[in-house]
């Protein structure tokens, strides 16, 4: 055998190697939809998340060789998101401490503070929850701190598991669960301020 | 120390609705929840939050950034 490949093995490796990235490209590009749904709540602005999603797709298609064929794309693209977000200035807030009032409300919490405030005895939960508006989930979910928003938008919104969050974000597992757990009850102390009154 | 089975099942809700609990977890807290119309509520209403949550944050793409993406595709020669 000869070292270098003869014409018609590398013209077909050239040809496999047309066919994968057409396949890469198609693949990245059903998931478009996904993608930019978790972007547009990790950013503040719709120009922001497009532009984010855009310089994603744009790193993706220039590296496509380093995705592994087989692995989560989804879970691939979202780490270039993050990245270039970060890169974008977004710097990695630290932990705020946990204050007293987070460590008092469990998960109970918001149920009970909606039902309290209903004013009908015993509300089935269709009613308790439709005292939250869209716009006031849009709003609390805004007003979560960068670093547990991220988990919870990964995880609740994108439906990502514990393990692929903690591969985006490049924290360990621990941490995904940790700061999930806090985020969803500072999420939920936001939505109890803005729900509406009845 | 939680003493109070409805402690128990609250400090539970989470991780059963992310499906990390074991088998004989899950069994403890559906075990309780059976008993327990005060807990199976906000179990119910738990659930019925995450959906609300994800639909209501969900912004569909416009159609012109679709289009942009697509155009980034290599060329077919």
């Amino acid at each position: 055998m000869s070292e270098s490949a003869s014409p018609t093995a590398e013209s077909r490796r050239l040809a496999q190697e047309a066919r994968d990235r057409v396949r890469f490209e198609e693949e990245a590009l059903e998931l478009s939809d996904q993608v930019y749904r978790v972007a547009r709540r990790l950013v503040g602005s719709r120009e922001e998340a497009e532009d984010l999603v855009q310089q994603t797709y744009e790193r993706a298609f220039r590296s496509w060789r380093q995705y592994t064929a087989g692995t989560n794309l989804r879970a691939w693209l979202l780490r270039i998101l993050t990245n270039l977000n970060i890169d974008r200035g977004r710097r990695q807030q630290r932990a705020p401490q946990t204050t007293s009032l987070d460590g008092e409300l469990g998960d109970y919490f918001l149920y009970n503070r909606l039902e309290s405030t209903a004013g009908e005895e015993n509300p089935d939960e269709e009613r308790v929850l439709s005292r939250l508006s869209q716009d006031a989930i849009v709003d609390a979910l805004a007003e979560v701190p960068h670093d547990f928003r991220d988990v919870i938008v990964l995880v609740d919104i994108g439906e990502f598991s514990y393990a692929d969050a903690a591969q985006i974000l490049d924290i360990p597992i621990g941490t995904v669960m940790s700061r999930l757990h806090r985020g969803r009850r500072i999420l939920k102390k936001n939505l109890a301020e803005k729900a509406v009154t009845t | 120390m939680i003493d109070d089975p409805c402690d128990r099942c609250e400090e539970m809700m989470q991780p059963y609705l992310d499906g990390v609990l074991s088998e004989d977890e899950v069994r403890a807290a559906e075990r309780h929840l059976e008993g327990c119309t005060w807990c199976a509520k906000r179990y119910r209403f738990e659930e019925r939050l995450r959906h609300y949550v994800r639909v209501a944050v969900s912004e569909p793409m416009r159609p012109e950034l679709k289009a942009k993406l697509a155009a980034l595709r290599t060329p077919l020669t």
